[in-house]
């Protein structure tokens, strides 16, 4: 029992990696981009969040609600005036202009906020529980785990239901062949990075909610999404929620084992399914 | 006869090399012109350009009295050109109704052209309607890509070489759409490298050569010897 207990926390625990990640995925699978500040990004929501409840006392989702707005502008003009700038057939430039703003962002928070780690109070819910067969769940590893599933899905829905979804494949496709059809691809890759900033406003929200952060926690967040990205298949939605379930589950074991070994585990984890399918164990057909 | 559309010293290079010298080229409204050439002779690139995916002067192309040359390919579209490029150029990530209906995507004026009409034209595609577009043969492709562009309603449609790399039997199939075409309004500009086909459905025949237009006329006007010397320079 302790060790289903292991897995279905590590699989909820996965639910938070996902949520890191598919900001991510989304922004690589349409413009081939890895945005080396996906992780401060995350960060920078958790603190506007931790803005907002600190100076007009909203609840913390409502904060975030409030967030989204801003975090998809910021998103939007982002990628409108400065990495559009640099996206072409050479991948160093956007690598380094986004380790560049990586770095800036650290820097900035650093300046605004200090190095004391911080912590979004969600009162009586983050130590609630309920109990299922027998298991003791966390409302608030649920509640993640619930979230990433929305968000998941809501993309797929995006992607394979609306007309935007179609521009965004289109545009994946082939951005030349895609501009014959109307469609403005530098628009189109600004609208899916301030769709990724409202997934990242999400991820914060759990992130901050969740443990401390400070200014400096951004890169390894970048390191756990970039793993599931991986592990799931570049490009694959579902698999970027199979690959942050990998993660989460081997961490949980790990350090059901040894307390010590809970990171290391994950990154075993990644390492072996990069041996074992070094495309991923979803990777798309088209690349 | 009045141009809808027109250059005027069209160039286009590529880095150091340039592809078009100082090409002149007159589309009437409802009129068919057809462009052969031997291949390099700068056809494609001239589609390029005048769908705006290579960038120009604004003057060196006119669209209804308008300068267009220098406006990217997104909004030439949506002004009512709309290009088949050469190899298809499907996308592999959509159905093959998905690529149709993308095709309406920056320009949503109505028209005869939907969903509908264009099954009515190529009723093969509504049999594949939910396979990839890249999941079909070479003649279905080419009528996707086809039905794609006629989706927003053009004024007028880029055809750039609609009968590579098919059976002759399948390119008369596909050429049998044209007369519809032109009976819902589109003037079209057609490229070819296989003269028979394209002189058969053109008003008027432009020749390329090097980057050059070599010899303009209506079909009939034009001898096999002009043609010939034309295509392939006059010393072959
Ligand atoms: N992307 C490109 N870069 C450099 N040169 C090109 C490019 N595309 C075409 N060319 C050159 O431009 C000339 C005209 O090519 P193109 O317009 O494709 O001719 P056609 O369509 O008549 O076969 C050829 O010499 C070709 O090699
Ligand atoms: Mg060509």
């Amino acid at each position: 029992m302790i060790w289903v207990d292991t897995i279905i926390q590590g699989i909820l625990l996965g639910g938070l990696y996902a949520l890191f990640a598919a900001g991510l995925s989304l922004v690589f699978g349409i413009m081939r981009l890895v945005n080396l500040a996906h992780g401060d990004l995350i960060v920078l929501g958790a603190y506007l969040i931790l803005l907002l409840v600190t100076l007009t006392g909203l609840s913390p989702f409502v904060a975030a609600a409030v967030a989204m707005p801003f975090m998809f502008a910021l998103g939007f003009g982002l990628q409108k005036f400065m990495l559009n700038r640099v996206l072409g057939d050479d991948i160093l430039p956007p690598l380094l202009v986004t380790f560049g703003l990586s770095v800036v962002l650290q820097n900035a928070l650093l300046e605004g906020f200090s190095a004391d780690s911080q912590r979004i109070q969600a009162g009586p819910l983050s130590t609630a529980s309920i109990q299922v067969a027998g298991l003791n769940l966390g409302v608030m590893p649920l509640m993640t785990f619930g979230s990433a599933l929305v968000v998941i899905i809501g993309l797929n829905q995006l992607f394979y239901r609306t007309s935007l979804g179609r521009a965004f494949r289109a545009t994946s496709d082939d951005p030349t062949t895609a501009s014959l059809m109307g469609i403005k691809p530098a628009g189109i890759f600004a609208k899916a990075t301030g769709i990724a900033m409202i997934i990242v406003t999400i991820a914060a929200l759990y992130l901050g909610m969740r443990s401390n952060f400070d200014p400096s926690i951004g890169p390894a967040r970048l390191i756990y999404a970039f793993e599931a990205v991986i592990i799931g298949g570049l490009g694959s939605l579902w698999g970027t929620l199979a690959g942050g379930v990998i993660i989460g589950v081997a961490q949980t074991v790990g350090a059901a084992i040894n307390p010590e070994w809970q990171i290391l585990a994950g990154h075993l984890a990644f390492l072996i399914v990069l041996l074992v399918r070094p495309r991923g164990l979803f990777p798309r057909a088209v690349d | 006869m009045t141009a809808l559309l027109e250059t005027r010293d069209l160039t286009a290079r590529y880095g150091d090399f340039q592809a078009l010298f100082g090409v002149d080229l007159t589309l009437g409204e409802g009129e068919t012109v057809a462009i052969i050439g031997a291949n390099g002779a700068g056809k494609t690139t001239l589609m390029r350009s005048l769908s705006g995916v290579l960038r120009n002067g604004p003057d060196s192309i006119r669209f209804d009295g308008r300068g267009i040359g220098d406006l990217p390919a997104d909004e030439v579209m949506a002004m009512g050109i709309a290009m088949v490029p050469e190899g298809r150029k499907l996308f592999p990530s959509l159905s093959v109704e998905e690529n149709l209906q993308i095709g309406a995507y920056g320009r949503n004026t109505g028209g005869y052209w939907s969903l509908d009409t264009v099954y009515d034209l190529f009723p093969v595609l509504k049999e594949r309607r939910s396979n990839p577009g890249t999941a079909l043969s070479g003649g279905q492709q080419q009528m996707v890509a086809i039905g794609r562009a006629l989706m927003s309603n053009p004024r007028v449609l880029l055809c750039d070489e609609i009968s590579l790399g098919l059976a002759p039997v399948i390119i008369k199939d596909i050429y049998k759409a044209v007369p519809k075409i032109r009976a819902s309004g589109a003037s079209m500009i057609v490229v070819e490298q296989d003269i028979g086909q394209a002189m058969a459905v053109a008003d008027r025949v432009y020749c390329m050569m090097e980057g050059r237009i070599t010899l303009s006329g209506s079909p009939d006007a034009l001898s096999r010897e002009a043609i010939h010397n034309a295509y392939f320079g006059a010393a072959a």
